[in-house]
């Protein structure tokens, strides 16, 4: 048993207050709580990277942070984050290079990778492979995400000179 | 209806056949809009979680669950002997594979546990973390008993039983041979034999197993939102095992989280699952934690097979022997088996090359672990890494290049349709043209200039090559011919909507591999309409034909057929309904664009949508004679073949570094040769992921078992699985062989790139450590493995 806490944050955009129980985990609080499933669970000990949502501009892992941690936080999700369409060109460049198949790991990504691409805009494959390391991706065998990442990366840059 | 001209699917306007189109679908995943199992929520919904054997062997005595059922938030504890009344055991066993055996295995066992990790007491609350604190106030008193765990005693005399009431730990034994490999190995020139050890490893599928069953006893019917494969194949299973009609058992497997054969069997935690709905009467789902996934989702390989080669003077195969063992856990899978690994090693060994004396000989064994099954590329990896080791082998025996050795013993692609060793039927193979491209894509003779060069310098370069065949389409020799209600056949049904647009619904399933958009390529082109203006239904069974679902690479092959014959049927149907409105002969019709034209040309009489709504709407305008059929089903099975064998050739390139044993990656190259290509992309990315999923098995991937049964590395931290950073680029070519089996063509793609990277990435370590005289044989290939292989440890 634990004891309930109130907690107020902003979850894309959105303000919202809700008593959850202390235990409560960010990724089961978006997931049950706020009915936003598109933040997934794969391993619930911070390994695989499938929870992973952003925090007051930084991206964590979902399973490893509690809700009660989020009091008073901005939170963005993949649900506000195409709404507000920061992960258009992402989202793109993945369909068309087909960098996701059974898509479960694909909001942890594109999070992931639209971390990389702010802090690293000059990232080259080595790069991007290294930093999407702590997101695991059982369909693809990752060629097609690193295509995609670095397709953006080049866009962005002014170049957009597709790959394959 | 009248007979109208087809051209070629190839040459159709509107073909999509071989084009690189996105996936429609992927656009909801995209957003964070997918809906997986866990993402559902239903009314007076309770979660349920199991209390696990923590033993691999045990009596379980009395269980006390009153501190359980008084926990605040608890709906009901529920014990094998209580779930027993609800749900009826199953044995795994299949009629046609001689001489095995398996026991009863109930959802949850009465008294006694056989394996770390199953369920034994299920406890249902408002919430799993509530379910999760009232699991830990249920006492049960255990009994250890002793735990057979290694295979290699699980046959003598004084091993512990699995089940004693079995007689011993024996599962199947079966053997394969033709010629006489005995009296060859005796006056062989040369002889090559090696021992392969392939490590126990499991799916790890990102999602991991779900299942949500509800229950309405007011009309007796129960929906199961299941993450599986082959939704018919489980409406059987749930329905017989709870007894229920199985049309009153609707199976719904939508968005799945990765699958990899891992989701098409039957879990007691799942069975489990649909008997406490029914039991209760409510909604009851059950979500496996990661930890849990360890312990109860199927492993795979966990064998061990010494081979023989007796070779000529002149380098080619004269007998090929093998010998296999492997552990399956206590019971045999249900409905499959644990034994399929085993057969496809026995019938699969070899198959590439002419090999005149072979005996295959291998033998299942019961133990106290989790349970073994089908996982992607069922025995092709032990298969191929078995003859492409022992073929290095023998080239280095014979004083041959590697390539060279494969040229002298690779089947003749003029040579079919032949019989491999193993008697498996070959249709059309082409294993030396796949070899030609592969060597000119990875500039074979410079990489092995630059290794001799850099061999010089201290640095160890490894080259390894794998020619492979892949089973796909199959039919029903694995499991429907012994009794499984696992569909070989699939049907589409394929309609006109007064709106203009086609739906095709489909048995296959979609998992991510692209079902959805293959099939629409299929039916866009068949009937001539732009490819948005087809929906597709999969993964229902109240909406779907029955059908197999997706698995054992059956998908485009037996989906995409039936897709295509159904289209053609409407197509005809159509052009039936706007000759009689336009007054002219159906063959004078074409449909390009969602338009019927006049043949040849692209000038609109009449669109699709104006017909179809002619047809629903306004029939007074068509002949009394006339009764338009908007809707049409097709169904296809593989004839004359027991299943359609793909084939290609991978290569791997890496590096070793000596002193810490660390293999770095450095390329890999695959050319397969899956027949006609739907779409280009799709099969790539299918092939990619299935390579990187084989140097998984092959480099990483291990379940630790100690000797007393306990998995020491059931998580994601330890248990070790390929990331971005150690993967390398992967470069994919074709040769087409459209299968003859078929109109379409297409052959399965998906377990080519695990069948085949282990072997190419073993021979590529040894070939880098060669020169060191060292060797490895069992995988995963650990840096610890590669420092004992030189001695450094």
């Amino acid at each position: 048993m634990s004891r309930d806490v109130e907690i107020t944050a902003r979850i894309n955009g959105e303000s919202v207050t809700k008593r959850v129980p202390a235990r409560t985990s960010l990724a089961d609080f978006l997931r049950y709580d706020l009915e936003l499933t598109g933040t997934h669970v794969g391993c619930e000990h911070g390994v695989c990277g499938a929870c992973t949502v952003r925090v007051d501009g930084d991206i964590v892992r979902g399973c490893l942070m509690l809700a009660a941690q989020i009091d008073g936080a901005e939170v963005e999700t993949v649900e506000g984050l195409s709404a507000s369409g920061e992960l258009a060109d992402l989202q793109a460049a993945f369909l068309e290079r087909n960098a996701l198949q059974c898509g479960f790991c694909t909001p942890g990504m594109l999070l992931a990778a639209s971390e990389l691409i702010a802090t690293q805009p000059g990232a080259g494959r080595k790069e991007i492979r290294a930093f999407i390391s702590g997101n695991y991706c059982r369909c693809t065998g990752y060629e097609a995400i690193v295509d995609a990442i670095e397709t953006v990366i080049k866009q962005r840059n002014g170049g957009g000179a597709a790959n394959g | 209806m009248a007979d109208t001209p087809f051209l070629s699917f190839h040459d159709r306007p509107n073909s999509y056949i071989g084009r690189s189109v996105p996936r429609p679908n992927a656009k909801r995943l995209l957003h964070g809009r997918g809906v997986f199992v866990d993402d559902i929520k239903l009314p007076r919904m309770v979660h349920v979680y199991f209390v696990r054997s923590v033993h691999a062997h045990a009596k379980i005595g009395k269980i006390d669950a009153s501190r359980a059922e008084a926990h605040p938030g608890v709906a009901a504890v529920v014990t094998g002997a209580q779930l027993a009344e609800y749900c009826k055991p199953w044995v795994g066993t299949l009629s046609h594979l001689e001489g095995m055996k398996s026991p009863p295995q109930r959802a949850m066992p009465i008294d006694r546990a056989t394996w770390q990790g199953e369920p034994v007491v299920a406890v249902i609350a408002e919430s799993r973390a509530v379910a999760e604190d009232a699991a830990e106030l249920v006492e049960i008193d255990w009994e250890p008993l002793p735990a057979a765990t290694d295979m290699k005693t699980a046959l003598d005399a004084d091993a512990p039983l699995v089940h004693p009431d079995l007689g011993d730990n024996l599962c199947w034994r079966g053997e394969v041979k033709s010629g006489d490999v005995d009296a060859v190995f005796k006056k062989a020139h040369r002889v090559v034999e090696e021992t392969f050890v392939f490590a126990r490893h499991t799916g790890v599928t990102l999602e991991s197993r779900g299942i949500i069953a509800d229950y309405d006893p007011s009309d007796g019917r129960m929906t199961v939102y299941h993450a599986g494969q082959a939704p018919h194949n489980m409406q059987a299973i749930f329905a017989e095992q709870i007894g229920m009609p199985e049309p009153d058992m609707r199976v719904i497997s939508k968005d799945v989280g990765g699958a990899f054969g891992l989701k098409a069997h039957t879990y007691s935690d799942e069975v489990a699952t649909v008997a406490l709905a029914r039991m209760l009467g409510r909604p009851v789902k059950f979500i496996a934690d990661r930890l849990e996934s360890f312990v109860s989702d199927i492993h795979a390989r966990d064998h061990i097979v010494t081979g023989r080669m007796a070779i000529s003077k002149d380098g080619k195969i004269e007998a090929f022997d093998i010998d296999d063992l492997t552990g399956i856990g206590p019971y045999s899978m249900f409905p499959r088996t644990s034994v399929i690994e085993t057969y496809q090693i026995l019938n699969l060994t070899g198959v590439q090359y002419v090999i005149p004396n072979y005996r295959a000989r291998g033998a299942v064994v019961f133990q106290n672990k989790n349970m073994m099954c089908q996982y992607r590329a069922v025995g092709h990896p032990i298969a191929t890494t078995v003859s492409e080791g022992l073929a290095d082998l023998a080239a280095d025996a014979a004083g041959l290049d590697p390539v060279e050795f494969r040229r002298r013993n690779l089947m003749a692609d003029d040579s079919y349709p032949t019989k491999a060793a193993s008697g498996l039927p070959l249709e059309g193979l082409s294993h030396h043209a796949s070899l030609d491209k592969l060597l000119i894509l990875m500039d074979y003779d410079g990489l092995r200039r630059e290794q001799e060069a850099r061999r010089r310098d201290g640095v160890y370069r490894g080259i390894g090559l794998a020619s492979f065949i892949e089973i796909t389409n199959p039919g029903p020799l694995f499991y429907g011919s012994g009794g499984a209600r696992v569909s070989a056949t699939d049907g589409c049904t394929i309609r006109l909507d007064p709106s203009g647009i086609i739906t095709a619904a489909i048995g296959i399933t979609e998992q991510g591999q692209g079902t959805e958009t293959m099939i629409a390529q299929v039916a866009a082109t068949a009937v001539g309409v732009p490819m948005d203006q087809v929906r597709v239904l999969t993964g229902d069974t109240d909406k779907s034909p029955y059908g197999g679902g997706v698995w054992g690479s059956r998908g485009a092959g037996i989906g995409g057929e039936a897709t295509l014959q159904a289209g053609k049927a409407l197509r005809g149907n159509i052009l039936a309904v706007a000759s009689a409105i336009l007054q002219t002969e159906p063959a004078k019709l074409d449909i390009v664009d969602a338009k019927v034209v006049d043949m040849g040309t692209t000038t609109e009489r009449i669109s699709l949508a104006d017909l179809a709504a002619l047809a629903q709407f306004r029939t007074g305008d068509l002949p009394d004679d006339l009764q338009p059929e908007l809707v049409v089903t097709r169904h296809f099975r593989v004839t004359g073949y027991p299943f359609v064998l793909s084939n290609g050739v991978q290569a791997s390139h890496l590096e070793i570094d000596t002193n810490t044993g660390f293999i770095t990656l450095l390329k890999h190259w695959v050319v397969e040769d899956c027949g006609t290509i739907i779409n280009p992309q799709l099969v790539d990315e299918q092939v990619r992921g299935g390579v990187v999923q084989g140097l998984g098995g092959a480099l990483y991937e291990h379940c630790i078992y100690s000797d007393e049964g306990q998995l020491l590395n059931g998580n994601m931290a330890d248990y070790l699985v390929p990331m971005a950073a150690e993967m390398p680029d992967i470069v994919v070519g074709h040769v087409s062989t459209p299968t003859k089996t078929s109109e379409l063509g297409a052959k399965g793609a998906g377990e080519a790139g695990t069948g085949g990277a282990p072997a190419a990435v073993l021979n590529a370590v040894n070939d880098a450590l060669k020169p060191l005289g060292a060797r490895v044989t069992a995988q995963p290939i650990t840096p610890e493995s590669v420092l004992r292989a030189l001695g450094k440890l």
